[in-house]
């Protein structure tokens, strides 16, 4: 569905270096990316602000044109057939709206209709189903400015799904969201990619939808990919301190056990670190041994824990 | 390019709808885009009303200049001038949602935001112009040649507008320089070139061919000789310079969105 090799994408970057002289520096922002996605694959697409994320969803939809490497999305390449791929790829971008401002919700779906060519019969089929999956009925007649931004998000979704693309790309489609919408946005994707074998690249920052969606996971630093693979995967590579979370029965001094730190206290409760390389068993002991414990917890450190020790650490092999 | 139209059609009909959800404000500004436009005339008439002549040409002749170039802006404004705020969708970063459907950008960008407002400019253009070819007494042959002119002028002005928006693909804020060769374009083809320094009207045509929006054609039609001295067959190169200017804008316009950079996020 989507294969990259060795893409490449630099801006030019003019730094005034005088009162009229202007230096000009090359900026990397994709540097030489390579990674094939399948059919009805549902892959993550993580990095830190910066990263070249957009910059390669950009890529991807045809909207920026590659500096070097080859680029194939559902066999075409997408800067020069750009209005071919549109009509068989969907497009959300969280940060801003395609629907029509002015227009009330059903407006900007018939006029989106007409754009990408959908039959009258399937186009109403197709938006009664995405109308009852994403309980759009209450506001299809609202313009689109009045909607809250869970309902917009709705819709962007709906407007990108019904002409029934092949590849559905996200740029982070729950930021913003409160917690009721980015579930119901998950769930749907969640359908969407089961039922329909709808191939979804996701970029987010928000973890949970990673961990809730995505069996692949794909994180880019500095234009480079850093790792490719299973979440499961990614645990395990990077591994990050476990938390040990002691409640004393006083409060008092703590001598943190072998090869742990203390991150935090808080009167009685004391949180330490556990390192992948030390047994979490033996400092439970060993703290238990030295102090009247009343409680004891320790949790696994979760995903996004790993990623901003992806983020901070060096490349891990995948 | 029937299907062009029809999606033209289409869009500009959908936000023309937008624009009625608020009817008053769209009555005043039409209303306005009347008036403004009559401004320019009122102007042309007084200096009328102290001389009988301008640049050697009547009333009638000066009648059919302003109009014939008004109206051709007119009708390539409302076409595409909206084209023109390219720089501010590149900053707010809407190009991006234009280029993911399946439709040109171009077209999508020419009817955004579009109101039946703008064709407020077509009403005193109009009306000037029909009542200075009812003065003049035109034959039929030269007033199917005026009604060339004006379509050639419009796709002349629509290819300075393309080239206006590609401009600004480099230059972001280039809006109001762009600006220039547009709105600068109209201003000045309003009235008798024979007016301005000779040096200038070279300029205008042979490098931007604003001369051929109406001033060469008019000449030929109205019977004046050329104030530079150019051979006849001159008169008659405007479509020639307009389809060379609309490959240009065309070339200009795929290598801008080739070197299109989006926004940061």
């Amino acid at each position: 569905m989507i294969r990259l090799s060795g893409v490449t994408k630099t801006f030019p970057v003019h730094r005034k270096s005088g009162l009229i002289r202007r230096t000009r520096s090359l900026v990397t922002a994709v540097d030489g990316m390579t990674f094939e996605v399948e059919r009805g694959e549902f892959v993550g697409y993580l990095g830190p602000n910066g990263a070249g994320k957009s910059t390669t969803i950009k890529m991807l939809t045809g909207i920026l044109t590659a500096s070097g490497g080859e680029i194939r999305v559902a066999g075409l390449d997408p800067s020069r057939r750009r209005k071919e791929l549109a009509r068989r790829i969907g497009v959300v971008f969280g940060q801003r709206t395609t629907l029509w401002w002015d227009l009330p919700l059903g407006d900007s779906f018939a006029l989106i209709r007409h754009l990408y060519k959908v039959d009258q019969k399937r186009f109403a089929g197709r938006l009664d189903e995405l109308t009852e999956l994403l309980e759009l009925a209450p506001f299809l007649q609202t313009p689109v400015r009045q909607l809250s931004l869970g309902q917009r998000m709705r819709g962007d979704l709906t407007a990108a799904l019904l002409h029934s693309p092949e590849l559905l790309v996200l740029d982070e489609p729950t930021i913003g969201l409160d917690v009721v919408s980015k579930a119901a946005v998950r769930e749907f994707l969640a359908r969407i990619n089961a039922e329909e074998g709808t191939t979804i690249l996701l970029t987010t920052h928000d973890l949970g939808d990673i961990e809730r969606l995505c069996r692949r996971v794909m994180v880019i630093d500095h234009g480079r990919l850093t790792f490719d693979g299973a979440l499961e995967e990614l645990r395990a590579t990077a591994s990050a301190d476990r938390i040990l979370i002691v409640d004393l029965a006083s409060p008092g001094p703590l001598a943190p056990p072998t090869g742990t730190r203390l991150i935090r206290r808080e009167g009685p409760r004391v949180w330490l670190a556990v390192p992948a390389d030390v047994s979490a068993a033996s400092a439970v002991a060993e703290v238990a041994g030295a102090h009247d414990v009343r409680d004891i917890a320790l949790r696994e450190p979760d995903i996004e824990d790993v990623v901003t020790r992806l983020y901070q650490g060096s490349p891990v092999q995948a | 390019m029937v299907e062009t139209v029809g999606t033209w059609l289409l869009l500009a009909r959908t936000w023309t709808r937008a624009a009625l959800q608020y009817p008053l404000g769209l009555v005043m500004m039409t209303l306005g885009a009347v008036v403004s436009t009559s401004l320019d005339l009122i102007g042309i008439v007084i200096i009328f009303v102290h001389m009988p002549f301008l640049g050697g040409f009547g009333p009638a002749e000066a009648g059919f200049l302003y109009g014939a170039s008004q109206l051709s802006f007119a009708v390539s404004d409302v076409a595409i001038g909206a084209a023109d705020r390219l720089g501010r969708h590149i900053k707010a970063g809407t190009l991006d949602t234009m280029l993911i459907r399946p439709v040109s950008p171009l077209l999508q960008l020419a009817t955004e935001d579009f109101t039946p407002r703008k064709a407020g400019r077509l009403v005193p253009a109009g009306v000037v112009l029909v009542w200075s070819m009812s003065r003049l007494s035109l034959s039929p042959s030269d007033v199917a040649l005026t009604a060339l002119m004006i379509v050639n002028g419009a796709v002349l002005f629509s290819a300075l507008w393309v080239l206006a928006a590609s401009a600004q693909f480099v230059l972001v804020h280039g809006h109001e320089a762009t600006k220039a060769v547009t709105w600068g374009g109209v201003f000045m083809t309003q009235y008798p070139m024979s007016l301005y320094g000779k040096d200038f009207v070279r300029a205008v045509t042979f490098t931007v061919p604003l001369a051929f929006v109406n001033w060469q054609p008019s000449l030929y039609i109205l019977g004046h000789p050329d104030p530079l001295g150019l051979p006849v067959f001159v008169r008659f190169l405007g479509p020639v310079l307009t389809a060379l200017l609309c490959l240009v804008a065309a070339l200009a316009w795929r290598t801008g969105l080739r070197h299109y950079r989006s926004t940061g996020s």
